[in-house]
């Protein structure tokens, strides 16, 4: 790892300053997404700014819904009890991220920024354009069985890594920002980018901003499912994940939320999906005809192919398992 | 050399030794300060040198608890929780697997929860207590995650076991180790090339039925 300098201001105020001061400065939270990077080369900063100390780690109700700080654990936020029963789809996929160890060190604001886990994008030997535009994909020609099947680009096919991301997307949530002259509010759909021509850039925080905190509005889904398909039991990232979550009144569908992981760029929401799903029964027919909504537009690339079949069962099967029906 | 003191961490880095070693190879009258010679230096290329330049003005102070002992060390940024305790501590009971976060062998306590140590900065663990696997026994007297591990042969070749304990006693306190099926997936983040699994399932299993202190 290069030297860097390395400052730990206690305020939020004096984090932003500091940021705001040096282009090539970068937050650290738990680490551990950076750390390695950093150790691999991927990306080396010149300075660090450890926000660990800010007060940014509560998790409280508020009018406007589920508050949680950036800074708040990746564990503390599966296991609290609001967190549990009114917005569990979010403690499932909490859960089914990293192992227990990390989640202890991962806050809610790393886990948004992460970068993706492209091999490519990787090791430093590689074309990759977003570690280095212009320098080509390598994915795309190359071994590419953990990529995109959605909103990719001939400059990228990489994939966004989180579960937590596919859940908040799911529950509508809204990220706050701050930079030193005030504050922003961010729709969490808006929040990260599809590659296009530009795959250096995953999202749309600028220069100088801190994620201080989400928002999840308050919601009617009682039923709901993160299921998380990957090539162990545990302790993988996703080769595609589903966050559905039902309202179900009458047996109809009264509110529906789908979102993917490991599909594209950014979470995937399946909006067509939910639009068919809205109002009509909560059967698996209609789970198995919404999964095939969603998968419309998949392209493969070589070795993820597999991914489109997957994923429509994987959209059935986690959809049938919010309604009970598996 | 004279002995200028290792920097604190500052609130905004505007003490007055916040260069980084790029801006400080640029500056040969500060060099001329370190005592080498500019033309020397100035060769990026050596590293010996660089090296130097960068120890003598990177090093911050930290102030942490290990196994109940409270240190000030000074360390490079740059150094991890797990090179700080194997290198400079020699608490060589904590393991290097993987080094990436991927294995559970650097598992250690920070103020009572479990962490891989490689991808944690030292410097990120000011004012925080530390345990590690040569902090568990009492003494003579092995802690009953460790008994356990021998009474029901949790390891073959030992090298994942420190991580695994460490990780074994933070399950159990977690009021995750009920089942076979949940200790397996809340110590999904210690890999055991040796397939000691089972065992060390039967191990957490004999404490928790135990209801022993951990
Ligand atoms: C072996 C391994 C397995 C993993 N498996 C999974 C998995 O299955 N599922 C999953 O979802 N994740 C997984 N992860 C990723 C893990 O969830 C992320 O590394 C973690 O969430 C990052 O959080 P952090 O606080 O450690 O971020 P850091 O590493 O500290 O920071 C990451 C990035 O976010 C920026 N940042 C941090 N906080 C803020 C903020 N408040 N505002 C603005 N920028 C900020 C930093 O500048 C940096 O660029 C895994 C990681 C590892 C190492
Ligand atoms: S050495 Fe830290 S997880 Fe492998
Ligand atoms: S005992 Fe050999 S790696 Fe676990």
């Amino acid at each position: 790892m290069i030297p860097f300098e390395y400052i730990r201001p206690s305020g939020q105020k004096a984090a932003l300053d500091a940021i705001a001061k040096d282009a090539s400065a970068q937050f650290i939270a738990g680490g551990t997404n950076l750390v390695d990077l950093m150790k691999k080369g991927v990306v080396s900063p010149q300075k660090l700014i450890d926000i660990g100390k800010l007060p940014l780690k509560e998790i409280k109700e508020a009018n406007t819904g589920l508050h949680i700080g950036a800074l708040a654990l990746n564990s503390d936020v599966a296991e609290n009890e609001i967190v549990k029963t009114k917005y569990s789809l979010l403690s499932q996929a909490l859960y089914a991220g990293a192992s227990a160890q990390l989640r202890n060190m991962a806050t809610v604001g790393g886990n948004i920024m992460q970068r993706t886990r492209c091999t490519y994008f990787y090791d430093t030997t590689m074309p990759c354009n977003k570690r280095k535009p212009g320098s080509g994909c390598g994915a795309l020609k190359g071994y590419n069985r953990m990529h995109a099947i959605f909103g990719a680009s001939e400059n990228c096919i990489a994939v966004h890594p989180s579960d937590m991301c596919v859940a908040l997307t799911a529950l509508n949530a809204t990220i706050l920002v701050s930079n030193n002259k005030g504050e922003r509010k961010i729709p969490f759909g808006e929040f990260h980018r599809l590659p296009g021509d530009h795959p250096e850039t995953d999202n749309t925080l600028q220069k100088g901003e801190l994620i201080t905190a989400i928002i999840i509005p308050e919601n009617n889904l009682q039923h709901s499912c993160y299921l998380k398909i990957r090539d162990r039991a545990s302790y993988a990232f996703a080769l595609v994940s589903v966050a559905a979550a039902l309202e179900i009144a009458d047996g109809k569908t009264k509110d529906v939320r789908l979102a993917m992981g490991g599909v594209a760029h950014k979470p995937w929401r399946l909006t067509d999906a939910e639009k068919f799903l809205k109002g009509k029964p909560a059967t698996e027919n209609n789970f198995q005809q919404a999964a095939q909504i969603a998968i419309k537009g998949a392209k493969g690339y070589g070795n993820n192919n597999f991914k489109i079949k997957l994923a429509s069962a994987a959209i059935t099967e986690a959809l049938n398992k919010a309604a009970g029906k598996a | 050399m004279n002995t200028q003191k290792p920097r604190q961490a500052s609130e905004n880095g505007s003490d007055g030794f916040n260069a980084s070693r790029r801006d400080f190879l640029k500056l040969s009258s500060a060099v001329a300060a370190a005592s080498i010679t500019p033309s020397v230096v100035t060769k990026a290329a050596d590293k010996k040198v660089d090296e130097r330049i960068a120890d003598y003005f990177e090093k911050m102070t930290l102030n942490i608890e290990v196994n109940g002992t409270a240190q000030q060390l000074q360390v490079e940024p740059r150094v991890t929780l797990l090179d700080l305790l194997r290198e400079q501590l020699h608490l060589t009971g904590t393991k290097k697997g993987c080094d990436h976060g991927q294995c559970g062998a650097c598992t250690v306590h920070a103020d009572g929860k479990r962490i891989n140590s490689c991808l944690s900065l030292a410097i990120m663990n000011e004012g925080k207590k530390i345990t590690t696997i040569e902090g568990l026994a009492k003494g003579e007297e092995l802690h009953p995650v460790q008994q356990a591990f021998i009474k029901h042969d949790g390891f073959q070749c030992g090298y994942c076991t420190p991580g695994q304990i460490m990780s074994a006693v933070s399950c159990i306190r977690e009021g995750h180790a009920n089942s076979a099926g949940e200790i397996r997936e809340f110590m999904s983040g210690n890999i055991c090339r040796c397939g000691a699994y089972p065992n060390i399932v039967d191990a957490i299993m004999d404490v928790k039925k135990g209801g022993q202190d951990v």
